[in-house]
């Protein structure tokens, strides 16, 4: 009897009422917007006031640059220190500009990636899916891995690759970059093929596949945005390395931040700080492109797995 | 003699212990399963009836015992080479294949021909009626249609024995009772023994040739659907099957003349009908009384062997039938009666039942 009533009076009150109905107004001035807003962009002008003075600097003759207006936009652009950071500028030995640098750059960088995440990849895989005895000590002793400060063990891998006769050579360099990106990169898969439905492995095994066919036809496929973290992470760590770059290779195998740093301290005449700023940027440029074409992705990806224990 | 009872069974268990670490998950268990027979495992969770099941498929690594399958002793094989398929509660289709891919991604593996992979794929299509999907991923599937997609993925392997993992669980309710048809015309149409796994004592009793009821990674009571619901061999078993669940009355088994009875605060059975579980009426001492609610009946007259008056307290209406809710013996009891003569809160009623079939429990839990 109390529904009877009740549902008449709720379809008289819709009829009736003048409450809000259709989409909500907009405030596009609140005063939370303007601090948000307000806030985001003081953060941008803090970092991006650098790269403009940069990029500036760069499109300048150096007769403009001892103006003195480190703000004010190129008068007259040239790209002269561009070419000349690539191509001709000098590190103290040769005068060949960046390009060797990145070249070597590119040698070290790329085996180093592949190589650091096939191994990091199969080895989360192990430890997620193929539980052995002992497992999970092994996974503790790399997790620990990762927090030795690297300087303890310069020296020792400096003595280790001297034995095995790589030492200065760019595929040694390969190696240690490979060892030094495996504890966080297997952290990263182990995670991830962790947070994968167990049943799904156990169907796999059901349907007689075995440890690298489920790796390769059901895990791989999967774990696009893993990958794709793993890559960018790898590719910014090896391609800014200095450290490394310095201590294990020669002077003709320098990585381009090797290069860049001695092109900037070198101390030989007037400090040309168009090509400077250029060079910079030209080294700069191969992380920056890597994020801003994966960037969708890479956030895909740490919220897939990187973040879940 | 216990080799030869393995060798004509389909599916035989000796003695499985599996530990995790310091936790016994299952403790020397015996299971022995019938050519085509279909036997469900059923238990509350944790009670170790899916790590059984994963034993049995190899997914897990025993601590002690032996499995045998079609009489062959497959303990240490590879899940692929024990002649099994398995079906799991969240479908585990591989997202990235579509169904057909899915249905014939073990047939791959093991490198059989395209024409007989085809063709097995079209068979298991058709008992299934899944051919218009064949092409589809599974992101694009329901979740009844990803289940029979699942089931399919067993089906095309042409295994002896089909173990299902709580198949039906993530599916809504009505879906669950039209699988469950589903399932058991497929099992009635393929005949291959199957082990089904669920917490759901509907499907259970519905689908299962036997039950096997366990607890604590021990098996209770191992029997026919009806064996278990009318004569539960524990208070725990008693419990766990029916719906709404069977009433228990505390109290004693006391001598009656030449017969035993079961006295409660005021109340008392008489027992001369009752089947005792040893066939010897048992010494008198502590007991429970159980009776489900629908072997009662109330205000139906006299002629009971035991009726007791009782005032009504809470009346619950379930559509085709009510439970009514009373006081007896200062104890809870329910009855489940047709809805069109259910009394109100409040009214004096007369309840009345035959304790042929009761089932009485001593302290310890065993049936009496």
């Amino acid at each position: 009897m109390n529904i009877a009533t009740k549902s008449p009076t709720i379809a008289a009150d819709a009829d009736g009422d003048t409450g809000p109905r259709g989409p909500k107004p907009k405030r596009t001035l609140s005063r939370r917007n303007i601090i948000v807003y307000g806030t985001l962009l003081v953060a941008a002008i803090y970092y991006l006031l650098p790269l403009y003075v940069m990029i500036v600097t760069s499109l300048k003759g150096m007769p403009e640059i001892r103006l003195g207006n480190i703000f004010s936009p190129p008068l007259e652009i040239t790209f002269e220190p561009w070419i000349k950071a690539w191509s001709s500028a000098c590190t103290g030995l040769n005068c060949d500009g960046l390009s060797r640098g990145f070249w070597n750059s590119v040698r070290i960088t790329v085996p180093s990636v592949v190589l650091s995440i096939a191994i990091a990849s199969v080895n989360g895989y192990a430890l997620a899916n193929w539980r052995f005895k002992g497992s999970e000590f092994f996974f503790t002793i790399l997790i620990v891995g990762a927090f030795i400060p690297y300087q303890v063990m310069l020296y020792p891998i400096v003595i280790i690759l001297r034995e095995i006769g790589l030492y200065g050579s760019l595929s040694g360099l390969v190696i240690v970059h490979s060892i030094f990106g495996m504890p966080i990169l297997t952290l990263l898969f182990r995670n991830y093929f962790t947070s994968m439905p167990e049943e799904l492995f156990k169907a796999a095994r059901v349907d007689g596949a075995g440890f690298w066919g489920i790796y390769l036809r059901i895990m791989l496929p999967m774990s696009l945005p893993i990958f794709v973290v793993a890559v960018i992470i790898q590719i910014t760590g090896i391609w800014n390395d200095f450290l490394f770059g310095v201590v294990y290779t020669r002077p003709e195998t320098y990585p381009m931040t090797v290069q860049l740093n001695n092109i900037v301290n070198s101390v030989q005449g007037v400090k040309e700080y168009n090509v400077n700023m250029a060079a910079t940027l030209i080294t700069g440029l191969v992380p920056l492109i890597v994020y801003f074409v994966s960037g969708k992705l890479f956030v895909r990806g740490i919220a897939a797995g990187a973040v879940k224990g | 003699m216990r080799v030869e009872r393995a060798i004509n069974a389909s599916v035989s268990v000796r003695d499985l212990s599996l530990n995790f670490g310091a936790v016994q998950v299952l403790q020397a268990l015996n299971l022995d399963i019938a050519e085509g027979e279909f036997v469900v495992l059923l238990g509350p969770s944790g009670c170790g009836k899916s790590t059984l099941l994963n034993c049995i498929a190899g997914l897990l690594d025993i601590t002690d015992g032996r499995i045998f399958i079609k009489g062959r002793n497959v303990t240490w094989e590879e899940p692929k080479d024990r002649g099994i398929g398995m079906v799991f509660q969240s479908y585990a289709l591989y997202p990235q294949m579509s169904v057909e891919k899915n249905l014939s991604f073990g047939l791959r593996v093991a490198r059989l021909p395209k024409d007989e992979i085809a063709q097995r794929i079209a068979r298991a299509a058709e008992i299934l009626q899944i051919e218009q999907l064949l092409q589809r991923k599974p992101a694009a599937l329901s979740g009844g249609q990803r289940q029979r997609v699942a089931i399919g993925r067993a089906l095309v392997r042409d295994v002896d024995v089909f173990l299902f993992d709580e198949p039906l669980s993530n599916l809504d309710a009505k879906l669950r009772s039209e699988l469950r048809v589903e399932i058991k015309l497929l099992h009635r149409r393929l005949q291959n023994t199957m082990i089904y796994v669920t917490h759901d004592q509907i499907e259970a009793m519905t689908l299962a040739d036997r039950i096997a009821v366990m607890r604590g990674g021990v098996i209770q009571q191992f029997d026919a659907p009806q064996a278990i619901y009318n004569r539960p061999v524990n208070r725990f078993v008693a419990g766990f099957l029916g719906s709404p669940a069977m009433n228990f009355l505390e109290g004693q088994v006391e001598k009656d003349g030449p017969y035993l009875r079961f006295a409660a605060d005021g109340l008392s059975v008489p027992l001369s009908t009752y089947a005792f579980a040893d066939g010897a009426p048992p010494a008198p001492g502590a007991a429970a009384l159980g009776i489900r609610p629908e072997h009662v009946s109330l205000n139906s007259g006299d002629g009971w062997p035991f009726s007791a008056q009782a005032v009504v307290e809470v009346v619950e209406p379930m559509g085709s039938d009510t439970l009514v809710w009373l006081k007896l013996a200062g104890q809870k009891f329910s009855v489940r009666m047709s809805s069109e003569r259910a009394p109100q809160a409040g009214d004096q009623v007369t309840i009345g039942f035959d304790p042929m079939r009761a089932s009485l429990f001593d302290a310890a839990g065993d049936r009496l």
